[in-house]
C-alpha cells in the first residue's frame, strides 16, 4: 500500500513536471556578442517574457573570434541552440546552404525591413531570407563642435565646404585635421573609400550594377573616390602612415583632432572619452542638392536553427525581434548599432540620433566590397584596402588602382569577365 | 652460436620521445605535405597531385604574393646575417675580454630581450616608433636630428627593414652566448704561444680565435636562417595578417596563415595554405642540406 502511495506520488510529479515542460518552452540564442550580455539579460529579455508567457529565453555568447567556428561543430553536433545570431553575407549563406538556417521568408514580420536591409541574409538570387535583420552600422564623421565653434566653422555639406574646412583648420594650426591613419589599412577602406564612395556610384544602383557586370571598376564612378582620398593625405596628422586605429581615436579624443572619419560603432565608446562637444555630418555630395548616399551596413541578424525543437516558440521570438519595440530597446541600450525596420525609433544619444537622421535624407546602401564580390582570390575587400592606402599616400594613380581591382575581380568573377 | 638477444631497454628507453615527437612533428608534417595534393570542389575534397604548386609558382596571381613574400624573406634573412651576427660575435668578444668589469650584467641585459614574447617585442617597438606618443622623434629632436625620423613602420620602403631590426634586437643575445661559449673553449696556451711569436691584440682575435670559432659561425648562420624562414610571430605582432603597408612586410610566415585560416572576408583554404607550408619545408629543407653538404663538409676544423 504505502509503495503504491509512493509510486503514485512519484508518476504525479513526473506528470506535473512534464506538464510545466510543455507549457515553458525554453529557446537559447547563440551569439559572438558577449559585450551585451548584460542588455540581452536585463531588457531585451524581460520585455519579451513578459509579453509572452511560457517562453524562456537564454542568451549564450561565446568569444567572438571563437563564435564562427564554435557555432559550426555546434550545429555538426547537433547541440546549437535555436535561435543564431548571423553574421552577414557568405559566412551565415554558407550555415543556410548546409540546411543549418531555415528560410524565413514567409514570416510577416519580415516586411518591416527593407531590400537593402534584408540583403545581407539572403541568397544570391534574393528568394530566401533566412535572418531577421538586426542592426547596422551607418558611416559619417564625427566632428569636434568646440573646436568647429572656435574656429568658426559651419558643418560642410559639399566636397568643397569640406576641404575648404579642412583647409581652414590647417592654417589655424591648433588641431589636427584629420585624425586617421593608414597603418592598419582597412579605416582607409572602410572610414575612407566606403564612407565616401557611395555618393560617387550612386549606392545601390551601382554596386547592383557592379555585381552584375554591367559596371567595372574602371569606370569613374569606381575611381574617383581614390582621386578624393587622395586629397586627404594633406590633412593628416604627422607620420600618419604610422598610426593605427586605436591612435586616431586617442587624437580625436583627446581634443586633438578636429574631424574623425567614422562609423556609427565609435558613438559609445567616443561617449564615455571625449569631453568635448561632438557631432556629425555625412559624407559631403558633390553639388549642393544632389541626393545624398550613406553606407548603413548590414551587420547583425538572427536567424532560427532548423533543427529546433520549438519552431514555433523561435518564430514568435523573430517576429518580436522585427517589431518595433525591439528596435526601441536596443537602439538606445547600444547607441551607434541601428535597428533595420523601417519603423522610425526614437534615439535618445544626441550623436546617435544625428547619424540615423541621415536614413531619412539620403539613399541606403552597404559597404560595396561585402556581397558575392568578395568570394574568390584575390579577396575584393581585401584588396580594397590596400588601394585605399596607396591612394591615400599617392603611391598608385587612381586609375591604376581601379585597373588592378578590375583585373583582380575579374580573373575569377564571370559577370565581370 | 649464440644470437644476439634483443636489447629490449633501449626500445623502451626510446620509445616516450620517439611516439611524443612522431604524433605531435613527423605525422602532422607529412599530413600538411599531404593535405597541399587535395582541393576542395563543390564542398568535396579532391585529390589534384601538384596542382596547388603550380597554382602557386604560375598563377599570376598567387605567384606575385609568393615570390613577394619570399624575397622579403630573403631581405630579413639578409639583415640578421649582416647586423645580428657581426654585432653577436663583437659582444662576443668584448664580454670574453679578461678585464671587462660588469661582465655578468651585460651579458644578462642583453640576453633578455631574447626571452620576451613576440607580442610585448612587437608592441613596444610600435610605441617606441610611434609617431605621435612614441619617444624615437623626441630622442632625435635632443640630439638635434629631428629630421631623420620617419614613420619607419608605415613607409613601404623601410618598414621591413625596421622590422628586421627590431628582430635583430631582440635575438642577438643567442649568437652572443654561442659564440662567448665558443671563445671560453680557446686555451690559454695557445693565445699564449701566439703571443711569443708576436701576435697579440686584434691579430690575436683574428688570427687565432676567430678560426677556431667558425664552426659555431656556421651553426649560427645556420639557425638564424631556419628562424628567419620559419618567422611570423614579430611581423603578425606588428603588422597584422596583411602584413602591411601594401605586403612590403609580407613573409611566407604570413602569406601562409593568411591563406590556411583567411582574414576578414577572406575564407581559409588549408590546401593552398598546405602548399605554401610545404614551398616553405622545401626551401628550409635546401638551405640547410647546402650548409650541411656544401659547407659544413669542407670546413677545416682544429684539434684543441
Amino acid at each position: 500500500m504505502t509503495r503504491n502511495t509512493l509510486k503514485l506520488a512519484l508518476l504525479t510529479t513526473a506528470l506535473v513536471a512534464t506538464g510545466a515542460q510543455a507549457q515553458d518552452v525554453t529557446l537559447t540564442i547563440e551569439s559572438w556578442r558577449n559585450d551585451d550580455l548584460t542588455l540581452w539579460q536585463d531588457q531585451i529579455i524581460p520585455a519579451f517574457e513578459a509579453e509572452h508567457p511560457g517562453i524562456k529565453v537564454e542568451f549564450t555568447p561565446s568569444a567572438p573570434a571563437e563564435y564562427n567556428a564554435v557555432l559550426n561543430s555546434k550545429l555538426d553536433a547537433g547541440s546549437a541552440g535555436d535561435l543564431i545570431t548571423c553574421r552577414p553575407f557568405d559566412a551565415s549563406l554558407a550555415l543556410y546552404q548546409n540546411g543549418h538556417l531555415s528560410d524565413l521568408s514567409d514570416l510577416d514580420a519580415m516586411g518591416n525591413f527593407s531590400d537593402v536591409a534584408k540583403s545581407a541574409w539572403q541568397t544570391d538570387d534574393g528568394s530566401a531570407t533566412f535572418c531577421v535583420p538586426m542592426a547596422s552600422v551607418i558611416h559619417g564623421f564625427i566632428y569636434n563642435k568646440d573646436a568647429f565653434a572656435e574656429l568658426g566653422l559651419e558643418v560642410p555639406e559639399t566636397e568643397a565646404e569640406f576641404f575648404a574646412v579642412l583647409d581652414a583648420i590647417k592654417a589655424d594650426g591648433s588641431y589636427i585635421p584629420m585624425a586617421m591613419g593608414t597603418n592598419d589599412q582597412w579605416e582607409a577602406a572602410t572610414m575612407g573609400y566606403n564612407n565616401i564612395g557611395p555618393n560617387y556610384w550612386k549606392g545601390e544602383e551601382g554596386r547592383l550594377a557592379l555585381i552584375a557586370g554591367d559596371q567595372k571598376l574602371t569606370d569613374p564612378q569606381w575611381t574617383a573616390p581614390y582621386e578624393t582620398l587622395a586629397r586627404w593625405n594633406d590633412y593628416l596628422g604627422d607620420g600618419y602612415e604610422a598610426q593605427t586605429y586605436p591612435d586616431s581615436q586617442n587624437i580625436f579624443t583627446l581634443g586633438r583632432a578636429a574631424i574623425y572619419p567614422a562609423g556609427s560603432w565609435e558613438v559609445s565608446g567616443f561617449n564615455a572619452l571625449a569631453d568635448f562637444e561632438m557631432g556629425a555630418f555625412k559624407p559631403p555630395v558633390q553639388n549642393a542638392g544632389d541626393t545624398c548616399y550613406i553606407s548603413d551596413h548590414t551587420d547583425i541578424g538572427i536567424g532560427m536553427n532548423a533543427a529546433t525543437d520549438n519552431p514555433e516558440a523561435a518564430r514568435t521570438f523573430l517576429a518580436w525581434v522585427a517589431s518595433p519595440e525591439f528596435a526601441e530597446i536596443f537602439a538606445n541600450a547600444l547607441p551607434g548599432f541601428f535597428p533595420l525596420s523601417s519603423a522610425p525609433v526614437d534615439i535618445e544619444d544626441p550623436l546617435a540620433a544625428e547619424f540615423v537622421s541621415w536614413r531619412g535624407e539620403c539613399e541606403s546602401t552597404i559597404r560595396s566590397t561585402y556581397q558575392i564580390l568578395s568570394r574568390g582570390t584575390p579577396n575584393l575587400e581585401n584588396e580594397t584596402w590596400g588601394a585605399s592606402v596607396a591612394a591615400i599616400k599617392g603611391t598608385s594613380s587612381p586609375e591604376e588602382l581601379g585597373q588592378k581591382l578590375q583585373d583582380g575581380l575579374a580573373s575569377w568573377y564571370a559577370p565581370q569577365q | 652460436m649464440k644470437r644476439a638477444r634483443i636489447r629490449w631497454h633501449i626500445l623502451v628507453f626510446l620509445a616516450p620521445a620517439v611516439i611524443v615527437y612522431t604524433a605531435v612533428m613527423i605525422f602532422p608534417l607529412f599530413n600538411t605535405l599531404r593535405l597541399a595534393l587535395y582541393s576542395r570542389v563543390d564542398q568535396e575534397r579532391v585529390f589534384v597531385g601538384l596542382q596547388n604548386f603550380q597554382t602557386l609558382f604560375f598563377d599570376p596571381i598567387w605567384s606575385e604574393q609568393f615570390w613577394n613574400a619570399l624575397g622579403n624573406n630573403f631581405w630579413f634573412f639578409l639583415i640578421h646575417m649582416l647586423v645580428q651576427n657581426p654585432i653577436g660575435i663583437a659582444l662576443a668578444a668584448l664580454l670574453s675580454h679578461p678585464r671587462l668589469r660588469f661582465a655578468a650584467l651585460y651579458r644578462s641585459a642583453i640576453f633578455i630581450p631574447t626571452i620576451l614574447s613576440f607580442v610585448i617585442v612587437g608592441f613596444a617597438w610600435k610605441l617606441i616608433l610611434s609617431p605621435i606618443w612614441g619617444i624615437a622623434p623626441e630622442m632625435l629632436d635632443w640630439v638635434g636630428l629631428k629630421s631623420l625620423y620617419a614613420p619607419w613602420l608605415g613607409r613601404e620602403e623601410y618598414a621591413l627593414t625596421t622590422l628586421a631590426l627590431v628582430s635583430v634586437w631582440q635575438f642577438v643575445g643567442i649568437p652572443m652566448m654561442l659564440i662567448y661559449a665558443a671563445l671560453l673553449t680557446v686555451p690559454e696556451e695557445i693565445l699564449e704561444a701566439g703571443e711569443v711569436d708576436g701576435i697579440t691584440g686584434w691579430a690575436a682575435f683574428w688570427k687565432i680565435k676567430l678560426p677556431l670559432i667558425l664552426p659555431s659561425i656556421g651553426i649560427i648562420s645556420i639557425l638564424t636562417f631556419v628562424g628567419n624562414f620559419n618567422a611570423f610571430d614579430l611581423i603578425y605582432a606588428a603588422q597584422g595578417a596583411l602584413a602591411g603597408p601594401d605586403f612590403s612586410t609580407d613573409i611566407l610566415g604570413t602569406f601562409m596563415y593568411r591563406t590556411f585560416f583567411g582574414f576578414q572576408l577572406q575564407l581559409g583554404d588549408p590546401h593552398m595554405g598546405s602548399a605554401i607550408a610545404g614551398a616553405m619545408f622545401a626551401i628550409i629543407l635546401v638551405g640547410v642540406c647546402i650548409y650541411l653538404f656544401g659547407i659544413q663538409t669542407r670546413m677545416r676544423r682544429y684539434q684543441l
